[in-house]
């Protein structure tokens, strides 16, 4: 899978706005970024984050003991897993929280944040959900959880597994819904208008469920699997990585992407690993294998380079919520900052 | 061995039916003065007492592809395990998975084939399988999972060697030959075996692929041969009674004249789609009419690698050799298939 060939510098027709990148040296691998406020939170991969502020400075928290497996964000502030068994929270002001700790230690696989304030994460076959109150309680998945996510609307949490996603109401007494389709489903996403639900799967593709009625939408032809999703402002669609281009699936429509073909953007020599929508123009930015960086234009695919290839892929994209600020890692923790 | 493939985390993996002395090889490995760190991936409701700064419980969760192949079942933990572990990278050096007493080793090789991540970031060393001497005869009639593990291992540590007469072992050995001839064997009392025996074997390494001869017929220091001249038990095999398993077999292919690879590879391909699932492991090292270089490959069920490996030596006779071990092969169909590949 390694590229055999240096595709050398872009043409020069292709417009570069890589001089006003501010290089920020973390000396630190990087697995995730989010915006709290205007802090740019860099998530390492191991028990450390750097806080990057609007000015420039970096400043490293210690959020974990080993470790970081997953991290998620709601703007306020950046909840994460560890190999060290705990759950934290950590916001702009450099508090850390820990709001769990597993009792058997064992591994925090994923986590999901609910815009009133409660947390949900996994260890193993269990998820877990926190009110915004500090009640607890557990939902046994019938195989190890693949991904969380919380529903837009109500308190309903999706959790994948095997063969399917078992859609949970943790203060409801009804039965979880199940959506079954077989295969491992690792990541989950609601779709922002709570229509659609949508996993990527351990094979390159992605599955989809039309929530009114639970009609299937298989999302295939990617070369590699899909590990970052996004949806563009408004969610009239959902710019996916695992392919040589960002493949854009439509969502505006009721029926979603069934019985349509994506669009392909910003086609480049190297696979797309990371994905990030522009949070109110219908832009995106897109992180390549190679280490390549491009803002593209979603309606025409007219693209912008942000950064030339390097030494390691892009690990994490992120816009600041005003859309002004991209931030973004290289695996190996080669990081900037970009004001549009 | 490639570059890429020397800087890949090598994985060894540890099974052996309940009881055989597991977790006794691995407490040896873990605490042996070799300056090397392990992460362990044991089996949640696995034996206890292993001390090790890295250690994982594992749910042995395994499910099957979506590609219509219903032996392509791969350990969907491990490979989030191994995706996690890859964020500690340089505080190990290796890691060992050890499986519970009753598991396929399969499903774990299998996730060394199919998973790209797995791939990019780790290699499989070797299956090394624990036996019980003294209770192994007895497990192959009644566990079909102690004989899948003897079938798939690359290395077997016959332990407890200690609680059994020199018949009794000259028994099991013989019973473990009749499975898989190709394995290395080592007798041992409380698994004491020299680490270099059972870890960085390169047993999945296609470079590596340097002869298929049984494992008996080699001389060698690692296994002091108790010759057992009783011509009067059938026939014998370089001193050793021979027995056949009814069950489980070995195939091994011979040919001194060169293969037609138009031929043989969908030959290879066809036998391995239909009858993957009987087929445990297999190997060969191959040599191609019009071609310079040693072909190698080797297969786990129905997935298949290969590739050249390198020209073949000026002195080095140009033979092909293929090893199939399986559950009840069909051993006719199989040679008459290699024959017609045969260059004539």
């Amino acid at each position: 899978m390694t590229k055999e060939f240096d595709p050398g510098d872009p043409p020069a027709s292709l417009a570069s706005v890589t001089g006003q990148v501010r290089s920020l040296a973390l000396g630190m691998p990087v697995t995730a970024v989010h915006f709290l406020g205007e802090i740019a939170v860099f998530v390492g991969a191991e028990e450390k984050v750097a806080m990057v502020s609007a000015g420039g400075e970096i400043a490293e928290v210690t959020v974990h003991s080993g470790g970081i497996l997953c991290a998620g964000s709601d703007g306020a502030r950046i909840v994460m897993g560890g190999d060290d068994g705990k759950v934290v929270a950590l916001n702009a002001k450099s508090e850390v929280a820990l709001l769990a700790t597993d009792a058997k230690r064992r591994w925090i696989d994923n986590v999901a944040l609910h815009p009133d304030g409660a947390v949900a994460w996994s260890a193993g076959k269990t998820a877990t959900v926190r009110s915004g109150k500090g009640e607890e309680k557990s939902f046994p998945a019938p195989s190890t959880v693949g991904g969380l996510a919380f529903a837009p609307k109500g308190l309903r949490l999706a959790i994948a597994h095997y063969n399917g996603v078992t859609l949970w109401f943790p203060n409801m007494a009804a039965n979880p819904e199940f959506l079954e389709w077989a295969g491992s489903h690792l990541g989950v996403i609601f779709s922002p208008d709570n229509k659609f639900l949508v996993t990527t799967m351990h094979e390159p593709a992605l599955h989809g469920w039309r929530l009114a009625d639970n009609k299937h939408m298989r999302m295939t032809g990617y070369p590699g699997r899909v590990r970052s999703m996004s949806w563009s402002a408004g969610g009239k669609a959902l710019a996916t990585s695992g392919a040589d281009a960002v493949i854009l699936w439509p969502f505006a429509s009721k029926d979603g992407p069934m019985g349509k073909q994506p669009a392909m953007l910003a086609p480049v020599q190297a696979r797309v690993a990371a994905v990030a929508c522009h949070p109110k123009q219908d832009i995106l930015a897109a992180g390549y294998g190679d280490g390549v960086i491009l803002i593209v234009r979603i309606e025409d695919g007219a693209e912008i380079l942000v950064r030339k290839n390097g030494a390691s892929a892009v690990a994490a994209l992120a816009w600041n919520a005003k859309g002004t600020r991209l931030a973004f890692s290289t695996e190996d923790g080669e990081a900037g900052l970009l004001e549009v | 061995m490639s570059e890429l493939a020397s800087q890949k985390i090598p994985v060894t993996v540890l099974t052996g039916y309940l009881g055989a002395g597991k977790t006794t090889l691995l407490n040896r490995i873990l605490s042996e003065n070799h300056g090397k760190k392990y992460a362990v991936i044991v089996n949640e409701f696995g034996e206890i007492g292993i001390d090790n700064d890295l250690i994982i419980g594992a749910d042995e969760e395994v499910f099957e592809m979506n590609n219509g192949c219903v032996c392509c079942t791969v350990r969907g933990d491990l490979v989030r395990i191994l995706d996690g572990l890859m964020k500690r990278k340089g505080k190990f050096d290796a890691i060992i998975v050890e499986t519970t007493g009753l598991a396929d080793p399969a499903p774990v090789a299998q996730t060394f084939f199919v998973d790209e991540d797995v791939q990019k970031n780790a290699r499989l060393d070797a299956v090394v399988t624990v036996a019980d001497a003294k209770w192994l005869s007895d497990r192959l009639k009644d566990a079909p999972e102690a004989k899948n593990q003897i079938a798939f291992a690359d290395v077997i540590v016959l332990n407890k060697t200690d609680l059994v007469s020199k018949a009794e072992l000259a028994e099991v050995e013989a019973r473990i030959r009749a499975i898989n001839p190709y394995a290395r064997l080592h007798r041992t009392e409380r698994c004491q075996v020299a680490l270099s025996d059972v870890l960085d074997r390169g047993a999945f390494d296609l470079d590596r692929i340097l002869d298929l001869e049984p494992d008996f017929l080699e001389a060698g220091d690692h296994h002091d041969h108790d010759h057992h001249h009783d011509h009067d038990h059938g026939h014998s095999h370089g001193g050793l009674k021979h027995y056949h398993d009814e069950d489980m077999q070995s195939l091994s292919l011979r040919s001194d004249r060169p293969l037609d690879v138009n031929k043989f590879m969908p030959w290879l391909q066809n036998l391995l789609a239909t009858d993957g699932q009987k087929i445990l492991r297999s190997k060969g090292i191959l040599a191609f009419s019009d071609d310079d270089d040693r072909y190698v490959f080797q297969g786990v069920h129905m997935m298949l690698e290969g590739d050249h490996q390198r020209p073949w030596k000026a002195d080095e006779p140009r033979h092909s050799r293929l090893v199939f071990i399986g559950r009840e092969l069909p051993e006719q169909a199989i040679r008459d298939g290699f024959a017609g590949c045969i260059t004539t």
